[in-house]
């Protein structure tokens, strides 16, 4: 009903509206005197009552069947009283018109229209309202969920949240809101002002400010790698390098230089006929290197060595021999030739570290004694000084440069890729390389000198002593050197044949290639240094020589026990080795010292002794429940009968087997501690469903007596670990947005809202 | 004879700089080690005996003000100021590294009934029994300047408390209804009600810091949306609220501290059962307030103690009470989680040790290194029952120990008899109810 109220209002609004545009449409003339029609209105309308008190009957009256005059105007036809007038119907008998239409339309949707419900009371709206609202606001809490489900789960959670961050922020911005007050700051900025000096201004370039931003971590990482694989490269050059500088064959380094001057040769003339103008270029280096091999003096009898030589030559085959040498050479070098050849100059670098680094190491040696490791150690500084020395051919730089990390890493990377480009062309510019070398040499010769001087009074004593020694021992003198040659000869075609098949790829292969240098090189250095102290005692001695072989050999046994150990460490294989029968033979003896001091007092047996006694007071014995004299005559001699004793023994269960049934030197009591028991946990707590978890997490110790530092300390870090004087601040929104963030693709985040109340549920179970 | 000779690398027990500490070369091998539990738990013993001998949580009490304090408030951005305000109208500023006042102004005529700084910290609001609503510079008046709040809201009604937007400015006041104030402003932004009672506390959120709750005196408490300007749900309580505050850093926690002596931590997205029902104190609970850690909660009682709850325990780790403390009104824990604050009838605060047996000052790395390692073998051994007895023993004053007796034997006598109803009565007639929806009323949307 309420419901139809307002749309017969708004129907009845409308049709006003339709009557008030018919009369002015169609202005009807009988309403102009309203007066006289008043009075038969009157009339009529006490008619129709008086006619309505008989019922039907004047109504029928008022029918109209047929045409006749008398109608009054006002008693229009009633045709159809019972059905509803419509509007469309009233409108319907007039012309139709264009103006109509649209009336009509609107009166159709008047009558489409649904009723309008009620405004809803206050107290309702408002609850509608809050309901909304709270539904609102607890689907937007659900986005802490991660966050706080990850938190209360967190090892460690350290606060303040966010670490506070150093700003960097340029002085101008600081003095930004400072403002001078006093008379004097006002005098001092006016002055400045007047000057035009950068008071506010950035004082940093942008490009200055983006190099105080630090690079971004995958450059590093990547620029990190970079710089890795070529140290890694590097390392393995220079071990390479080291390895084939190390080897003392001539023969080899002969085969060697022939081999690298042949190549060049054909490289050389390839470049001729690919490239003339790159191979006169070439020519003219050479000619440049032969020129300045004449301006200098090197190979032309002036050195220091050069000249012992020639005192010596008189009477040594092999000085003279020597001599020979170098003047052929000298020749060589001073002839135009096409060819060059760099190999006395290689030559006298193998003199010169023959020369050196036995006696720079017999001096480290005497210091050190005999620790391997320290030997090891030397070892390779001795090395590195060499490479500092004498750069290996082939190689351009210093190491000195390399060592200075940081700064120069790009430095390096191009180094190695020269080298590497070197290594692969198989030293094509080899003159230009030699040139390099030349522009070194001097430097190089300097610390040479250096060396050298202190060599020079030794040799002058050696060569004072030899003279005097030179009829008796002169067969000795010579053989000495020549002595180490030979086995020296032989490790070196090992070491060329003993090439891995594996290829060193990687850091810990190159690690432990180095290793063996280092042991190689040890073992080179002893006969060295052998030689060295042979020779001493022969100033010192000259009839004696076999006591020193004597001396040597601990040295060498140390060795040998030390290898065998760390090799027993090693391998399960353990081959039996003389030091562990020595061990066996230690122990045996210790033993036999113990028995002989407590040769008294025999402990085992007495311990045997007591853990049988325990055995046997813990075992459950019988009852014997038969009583003598029951049943049976009683007095003095009276037996049980075996019977009776059977029928009233109360045999015991079988004990179960003792803990400590198969550890022979042990007794474990099981009886149960009552003051251990109080203790102890006598009920399984409550997070836990088995005893088992219970014990296993009570087993594993914390301590440091069982942990390693690291262990210790990730084991015993805190829950919640916090800074003094520092204040804490609510979480904020940004760390639900960076865990959003993590979440990733769209599709797990939807997933992550599926499990929402899944996750709310558990979240009201937990804290 | 031979003689065998040690070698070692020197690189095993060399130190590379002077600096470093000595390498102490030590073997793991269990076998060599034996006894690990035993050797632990005696450890453990130890550490949890000493935990209780050093356990010396009172720091200082200031005094000074001259009327029992009624709220405090923490400075957002010194960890050494703190506020006061007592119920004579009385303001004080403390420094707590001197332990001293270091201003005191006359605010109020009657009680500050609350109090709240600006998130920024440069000046603070206090509410009072004259109908106003003041706010304070932090800093004291330069010389020659008189002590006058910056502004002063008059309004109609008595406000009983106050707090502010944890970002912008704009504050938040309760009484006859919570009204939300900019702080340019002389009249509410906006002011929400739902029925007519006095709301005694309204706290912001201080995640989502659009939403609010109250507590008010017809037993209820109801949360606000700011920005939708509508309470959003109403929960009524078995006995009225005093206060409630909100997790720190889980932002749909809130806890309630009430009359019937519990705190209730609700999630406020399911408001019909609380999440946790702390219980343990002896009388009502005036206030409570979060560890800004956010894993525990510090509660004020009129039964002269305040107590440590961890969040997801129902009984307290830790009871705080002097002789001298008279009922506690109000309490704060500090924003470095160290320290708490209690402000009680006796007209004095009181600085606690948050943790008891903590060492004050800096530690070195082997201090720290023994402590956690202390805290590990207590936590590991805490179900062995020495420990645990050890660790669990507080002393209480006798008043609170009767009334703890005395009440546990209510709570039994009232189990009993529901039991007893239970079994006396056709099964399922009476429906078994669960302890934590015991105290709820009814949740109105």
């Amino acid at each position: 009903m309420k419901g139809k109220a307002p749309e017969e209002s708004l129907l009845a609004l409308n049709q006003q509206e339709e009557v008030v545009d018919l009369l002015k449409d169609y202005p009807l003339s009988a309403s102009e005197d309203e007066e006289d029609n008043d009075g038969e209105r009157k009339h009529q309308k006490l008619l129709e009552t008086i006619g309505r008190l008989d019922g039907k009957n004047r109504q029928r009256l008022a029918e109209r069947s047929e045409a006749s005059l008398q109608v009054s105007e006002f008693s229009v036809s009633t045709e159809g009283t019972g059905e509803k007038l419509e509007l469309a119907e009233l409108l319907a008998p007039i012309k139709p018109s264009s103006s109509l239409g649209t009336v009509k339309k609107r009166l159709k949707k008047v009558k489409n229209k649904k009723t309008v419900e009620l405004p809803l009371s206050k107290e309702e709206n408002e609850r509608i309202h809050r309901e909304a609202a709270y539904n609102k606001t607890s689907q937007d809490m659900d986005k802490w969920d991660p966050v706080v489900l990850k938190n209360r789960r967190a090892a460690q959670l350290v606060f303040p949240l966010e670490q506070e961050q150093v700003l960097d922020a340029p002085i101008e911005e600081v003095l930004g809101a400072w403002k001078a007050r006093t008379p004097l700051e006002q005098e001092i900025f006016n002055l400045l002002h007047k000057n035009k000096q950068p008071l506010t201004d950035p004082l940093l370039t942008p490009v200055e400010k983006a190099s105080l931003k630090a690079m971004s971590l995958e450059e590093a990482k990547q620029r990190r790698a970079e710089l890795q694989k070529a140290r890694a490269l590097q390392s393995y050059y220079e071990a390479k390098a080291r390895r084939q500088k190390k080897i003392k064959s001539k023969k080899f380094h002969k085969v060697l230089k022939k081999r690298k001057a042949k190549e060049v040769l054909k490289q050389f003339e390839k470049l001729q006929k690919v490239n003339p103008t790159a191979a006169l270029e070439e020519l003219e280096k050479m000619e440049k290197a032969r020129m300045e091999e004449r301006m200098s003096l090197k190979h032309q009898n002036s050195g220091k060595w050069a000249k012992s030589k020639a005192i010596m030559a008189k009477y040594d085959l092999e000085a003279r021999k020597a001599m020979q040498e170098q003047l052929t050479k000298n020749k060589e070098l001073t002839q135009k030739l096409q060819v060059p050849s760099d190999s006395e100059h290689d030559e006298d670098a193998e003199e010169d570290s023959t020369l050196i680094p036995d006696i720079v190491n017999e001096v480290q040696m005497s210091i050190d004694g005999p620790n391997p490791w320290m030997q090891k150690n030397r070892g390779i500084n001795t090395q590195a000084s060499h490479i500092q020395k004498k750069p290996v051919a082939g190689e351009e730089s210093e190491p000195e440069e390399e060592e200075k990390a940081g700064a120069e890493e790009d430095a390096l990377l191009q180094e190695v890729e020269e080298r590497r480009s070197l290594w692969k062309g198989s030293e094509v510019n080899q003159g230009s390389q030699k040139q390099g070398l030349r522009t070194k040499a001097p430097k190089r010769t300097e610390e040479d000198k250096e060396v050298l001087a202190e060599l020079r009074t030794l040799s002058k004593h050696i060569n004072k002593k030899a003279k005097k020694v030179r009829q008796v021992g002169k067969q000795h003198v010579s053989p000495a050197p020549a002595a180490p040659k030979e086995p020296s000869v032989q490790r070196e075609e090992q070491s060329l044949l003993d090439e891995r098949p594996e290829r060193v790829q990687t850091m810990e292969d190159i690690e432990s290639l180095g290793m063996e240098e280092v042991s190689q090189e040890q073992k080179q250095l002893r006969p060295g240094a052998e030689r060295r102290r042979q020779r001493r005692q022969q100033h010192n001695h000259p009839e004696q020589r076999s006591p020193p072989k004597v001396k040597q050999e601990p040295m060498i046994d140390l060795h040998t026990i030390i290898t065998v150990k760390t090799h027993k460490a090693n391998s399960s294989l353990s081959f039996p080795t003389i030091v562990d029968e020595e061990d066996c033979d230690e122990e045996v003896t210790q033993k036999q010292i113990i028995k002989e001091a407590f040769a008294g007092d025999d402990v085992i047996a007495d311990f045997q002794k007591e853990k049988c006694e325990a055995d046997k007071a813990s075992k459950p014995k019988d009852i014997d429940l038969s009583l003598p004299g029951w049943g049976q005559w009683g007095g003095p001699g009276l037996v049980i009968s075996a019977r009776k004793r059977r029928r009233f023994l109360i045999k015991a269960p079988k004990a179960t087997p003792r803990k400590d049934k198969c550890l022979p030197n042990v007794v474990i009591s099981e009886k149960r501690n009552i003051q251990a028991a109080a203790h102890q946990v006598n009920v399984l707590p409550f997070p836990f469903t088995h005893q088992y978890q219970f014990e296993e997490t009570i087993k594993t110790p914390v301590g440091t007596t069982w942990n390693t530092q690291r262990a210790f300390q990730k084991l015993t870090a805190p829950r919640v670990v916090t800074k003094p004087g520092h204040i804490i601040e609510p979480i904020k929104e940004k760390d639900v947005e960076s865990s959003s963030s993590h979440l990733g693709p769209p599709t797990l985040q939807r997933k992550a809202q599926q499990h929402a109340h899944h996750r709310r549920r558990r979240l009201k179970k937990a804290p | 004879m031979k003689v065998k000779m040690l070698s070692r690398n020197p690189d095993h027990y060399v130190r590379e700089t002077k600096l470093d500490l000595q390498r102490v070369p030590r073997n793991y091998d269990p076998a060599l080690h034996p006894f690990e539990v035993p050797r632990e738990y005696t450890r453990a013993l130890n550490a949890v005996k000493l935990e209780r001998v050093f356990a010396k949580p009172f720091l200082t009490s200031l005094d000074g003000h001259r009327d029992g304090v009624n709220c405090m408030a923490k400075h957002p951005k010194s960890l050494s100021t703190v506020l006061s305000g007592a119920c004579d109208g009385e303001v004080r500023i403390w420094n707590l590294t001197k332990r001293e006042c270091i201003r005191t102004l006359q605010a109020h005529e009657g009680f500050v009934r609350g109090m709240c700084a600006h998130f920024c910290g440069t000046s603070f609001f206090t509410v009072g029994d004259d109908k106003t609503v003041k706010q304070w510079k932090m800093d004291g008046p330069e010389y020659g300047e008189e002590e006058e709040p910056l502004h002063t809201i008059l309004g109609k009604t008595v406000y009983t408390g106050i707090d502010h937007h944890w970002k912008k400015d704009i504050f938040a006041t309760c009484g006859q209804q919570v009204d939300i104030w900019d702080e340019q402003r002389t009249s509410p932004i906006c002011s929400m009600t739902w029925g007519l009672d006095s709301i005694s506390s309204v706290k912001f959120n201080p995640i989502e810091t659009n939403i609010l709750g109250s507590c008010a005196s017809d037993r209820n408490i109801v949360l606000y949306d700011m920005r939708q300007a509508t309470p959003l749900k109403k929960v009524i309580l078995d006995m009225r609220t005093n206060t409630l505050c909100w997790n720190p850093m889980e932002a749909f926690i809130f806890t309630a501290a009430n009359e019937d002596y519990n705190l209730y931590t609700f999630d406020m997205r399911s408001l019909d059962e609380p999440v946790k029902v702390h219980v343990d104190h002896v009388s009502a609970v005036l206030d409570v307030d979060y560890s800004p850690t956010g894993k525990e909660f510090v509660s004020a009682s009129f039964d002269k103690s305040i107590r440590i709850f961890p969040i997801d325990r129902i009984h307290s780790r830790e009871v705080y009470h002097t002789k001298r403390m008279q009922h506690v009104i109000s309490v704060k824990w500090t924003s470095d989680s160290k320290y708490i604050l209690c402000g009680s009838d006796e007209m004095n605060i009181r600085l606690w040790k948050a943790n008891a047996s903590e060492k004050l000052g800096v530690l070195t790395s082997r201090e720290k290194a023994a402590l956690n390692y202390n805290q590990k073998l207590k936590e590991k051994f805490k179900y062995h029952p020495q420990i645990s007895r050890i660790a669990r023993h507080r002393h209480l004053p006798k008043t609170i120990y009767s009334q703890i007796k005395e009440q546990r034997i209510m709570k039994e006598a009232r189990q009993r008899k529901e039991m007893n109803r239970i079994k006396h009565s056709k099964p399922g007639s009476i429906p078994f109810v669960p302890e934590k929806k015991k105290h709820i009323v009814a949740v109105v949307k």
